[in-house]
């Protein structure tokens, strides 16, 4: 007899479960487009050219050790990636009033920023505050803050089927009428799953709604410069969002956009009211990372910091990141080139309406379960593709497949 | 007005504080006794040889990416890191009923191993399971048990002093009156902070008990090799608890026997009764890691396993682990010793009686108080010293501190 006989088997993570599944498909022509990492056009991952380079500085640079660091992380690292989603010139980071903790990737800022909310915000330990999460979202969000303890997550309406594209009425709506001091998890750019972001507009009325209702504000970047091929473009959002004088958050990711998936790299940024609140802040959070990871992994955040503090090192990854930006955007234009000229029914300006990595393609779960049971391409339920799977030799594949599937499968 | 204006300061972390004084201190003759890290003879950190030689093969292997790991961690990395601590020809693993978590360092593996247990063990989400941790035990054990949702966390007896040794009565009581299913956090060698370890007889009669009275068995192993030099005799513990039939915990660290703190390498090793048991019990691990931190960081775990995996570089690396504990063990000769020939008032054997990197001298607090503020000697308010600090420069400085402390203070 076992003490775990008891334990049930966990489901696996659908999007990992897809990888397997594609895997272990024998299939010539089969193609993954699900999981969200960078590929070239040959379908390879992709080392950036300036991280080689900058792990080759690292190893030869007798200087360096392997003591611990800080538990909040590498100080410098901190202090560049704040900049890098703040900006330059940001008067809230002259103001000594932004601080930092490194994190495991994104997932691990989430973490680390949701555990303090769930202590310190809106009362002590109050679990019950709302966290809304947009319908659809990350398929992790969810779980990141309920096992932080917070009880009630709710979905805000984002995703417009119909439509294809935002319900801001539905947005706006839900910011409306939800609890004061509700926590709202916004995407910073290259919306996950959608690939639609509101426009500056949208973004300035979904703020001044937020600012009335003191709605908290709660930004995921895991995209940024991977959207447009503009650092600056992508961080409008969050940059606006401080200006307006909110106190908030931001989970940054440097996976994507350094091409740094295993490395772990990831920095919660926090915009506090002045630098005594923010230093209570971290002090708290300090606590909350002793006992979870005790403080974090050095490589990912040396190779990052070594660039983004090297003007042309800087200046190089730029060039990297601008690469893969432009690769997704030419997948865009020639998908919906080919869905046009093949006269496929519906419309598919989304495709380039949309940005980042990901597509909401709109097709339906039986459209979806056609095109990877018959025709071998790998796509999640929700239709999401990723845009990185998409390459020259297999584009017309794929644009075909989506073909049959909308006109042979209601 | 700031949302955080009721947020308290968190006090800092003691060991890094000790260590903030320290580096503040301009006295010239200053000795750091406190943080728990390695340091040469000439008081500097070690970056082992055969860790420097693989990062370099690492970074000319062509072949590598840096591509997500799978949420459970590197496979290799994962096997032969649970086959170092069971050893070569662990049953138990040849019987498919071993499995591991990379996990992020010993905190990391504690952490996730924490988070089942809460979840799955002696009922479903039972918070109110007793966790028992050693009296004294590395400050961090109770934050991470509590934080993961228990909320019954006691102290059981271990460090006699009067006799400056195991109190194995006080410890065997407590296990006899322990509520049945308790869990018991145990060292695996090397105790943290006393460097006081039970003798194998006294490891067997632990056993007998905890198996008697359904106990439940979680191994903190942190200092595998670097504690006698043998990696076998440091794992004779854990591995008769095994070779007894117990489903147990084991959560190791590689920050101190491979030097790489902050890449934060650990696995937590779990042993099932089956196959069958512990891929549930897995699968619910997956589950947690996906909330905390996503997926592992690559570059620790690379570095181990390809030195684990490799005769030669395992060799090397058996070396260079020997190399750090006997430098401890001299200091320990050397300190005792000096300490005998000042004539210092009690008895010292204790400190070549206790085993890796930390000794608990037994002075007192006002004694501790004296060697920080007079003789710029820093160590804890505990009385443990980490013998890594002392080298042939500052042995006899630190010798005659102590002796001044015994004879001034009370």
């Amino acid at each position: 007899m076992s003490l775990f006989s008891e334990v049930p088997q966990a489901a696996p993570v659908a999007v990992f479960k897809l990888t397997q599944d594609f895997n272990n498909d024998q299939f010539p022509n089969k193609v993954n487009l699900g999981v969200g990492a960078y590929r070239t056009d040959e379908g390879q991952p992709w080392v950036l050219p300036v991280v080689k380079k900058v792990e080759k500085i690292i190893v030869h640079d007798d200087r360096l050790n392997h003591e611990y660091l800080p538990i909040l992380g590498l100080p410098e690292f901190r202090s560049s990636a704040s900049k890098i989603v703040l900006g330059d010139n940001s008067p809230a980071i002259q103001e000594n009033r932004v601080g930092a903790v490194q994190c495991l990737g994104g997932t691990g800022a989430l973490k680390i920023g949701a555990e303090f909310l769930r202590r310190f915000y809106n009362g002590s330990n109050n679990t019950k505050t709302p966290i809304y999460v947009s319908a659809p979202t990350w398929e992790n969000h969810n779980a990141v803050f309920s096992s932080a303890g917070f009880e009630d997550v709710r979905p805000y309406r984002y995703w417009d089927a119909e439509k294809r594209g935002l319900d801001l009425a539905g947005f706006l709506g839900d910011l409306e009428s939800c609890p004061e001091h509700s926590v709202f998890v916004l995407h910073a750019c290259a919306h996950n799953p959608t690939g639609t972001d509101p426009t500056q507009e949208q973004w300035k009325q979904i703020a001044e709604v937020m600012m009335r209702r003191k709605l908290f504000a709660f930004f995921d970047s895991a995209y940024q410069g991977f959207a447009s091929g503009s650092l600056e473009k992508d961080a409008w959002a969050v940059r606006y969002f401080v200006s307006s004088g909110f106190e908030m958050f931001c989970a940054q990711s440097f996976s994507k956009n350094f091409g740094l998936y295993n490395e772990r790299v990831g920095n919660l940024t926090v915009v506090a009211r002045d630098a005594d609140n923010l230093k209570r802040v971290l002090s708290q959070m300090e606590k909350i990372v002793r006992i979870t990871w005790s403080n974090p992994p050095s490589q990912g955040a040396r190779i990052v910091t070594i660039t983004l503090t090297s003007p042309e090192l800087f200046s190089e990854w730029q060039e990297n990141v601008k690469t893969m930006a432009n690769r997704v955007l030419l997948m865009r234009s020639q998908l919906k080139a080919k869905l046009q000229a093949l006269g496929t029914p519906g419309t598919w300006d989304h495709i380039t309406n949309q940005i980042g990595m990901f597509s909401f393609t709109g097709l339906n779960p039986k459209q979806v379960e056609y095109l990877v049971k018959e025709k071998h391409i790998y796509l999640m339920a929700s239709s999401r593709i990723n845009m990185c799977g998409l390459t020259t030799k297999n584009i017309d594949y794929v644009a075909e497949s989506i073909h049959e599937a909308v006109t042979k499968v209601q | 007005m700031s949302l955080f204006s009721d947020v308290p300061q968190a006090p800092p972390v003691a060991v890094f504080k000790l260590t903030a004084d320290f580096r503040e201190d301009t006295h010239p003759q200053k000795v750091n006794l406190g943080v728990g890290a390695y340091r040469t003879d000439d008081c500097q950190p070690w970056v082992l040889p055969v860790v420097k030689k693989v990062e370099r093969l690492i970074v000319e292997d062509e072949s590598l990416n840096h591509e997500y790991l799978p949420i459970l961690g590197l496979p290799e990395f994962r096997s032969a890191a649970s086959k170092v601590a069971l050893g070569d020809d662990s049953p138990a693993i040849k019987e498919n009923r071993v499995g591991g978590v990379q996990a992020l360092g010993g905190t990391g593996a504690l952490r996730i191993g924490a988070e089942f247990l809460r979840r799955w063990y002696n009922g479903v989400n039972n918070a109110a399971t007793p966790v028992y941790v050693s009296a004294p035990t590395w400050e961090n054990h109770n934050g991470v048990f509590a934080d993961a949702g228990f909320k019954d966390i006691r102290p059981y007896h271990y460090w006699d002093a009067a006799q400056r040794g195991l109190d194995l009565t006080g410890f065997l009581d407590d296990l006899e009156k322990a509520p049945e299913y308790s869990i018991f956090v145990l060292h695996a060698c090397a105790h943290n902070p006393t460097g006081t370890d039970p003798t194998q007889e006294e490891w067997k009669q632990i056993a007998e008990v905890m198996k008697r009275r359904k106990l439940y068995v979680f191994f903190d192993s942190a200092y595998q090799g670097f504690a006698s030099g043998s990696l076998e005799k440091d794992a004779w513990a854990i591995r008769f608890f095994v070779s007894e039939g117990f489903e147990l915990f084991i959560a190791q660290s590689f920050s101190k026997n491979f030097g790489l703190y902050n890449e934060r390498v650990g696995n937590l090793t779990v042993v099932s009764k089956d196959n069958e048991n512990l891929t549930r019990v897995l699968s619910q691990m997956e589950k947690i890691v996906r909330t905390t931190w996503s997926n592992p960081p690559s570059q620790g775990a690379r570095i181990v396993s390809k030195t684990l995996n490799s005769p030669e570089l395992f060799e090397e690396w058996k070396g260079n682990v020997k190399t750090m504990a006997d430098r401890v063990l001299l200091m320990r000769d050397q300190l005792k010793a000096k300490l005998q020939a000042l004539g210092t008032p009690g008895t010292w054997d204790h400190i070549t009686q206790q085993i890796g990197m930390f000794s608990f001298t037994g002075l007192t607090p006002k004694q501790v108080e004296y060697m920080i503020k007079e003789k710029h000697v820093y160590l804890m308010a505990s009385g443990r010293i980490n013998m890594c600090g002392l080298t042939s420069k500052n042995i006899d400085y630190v010798a005659q501190s102590i002796h001044e402390a015994v004879t001034k203070v009370q």
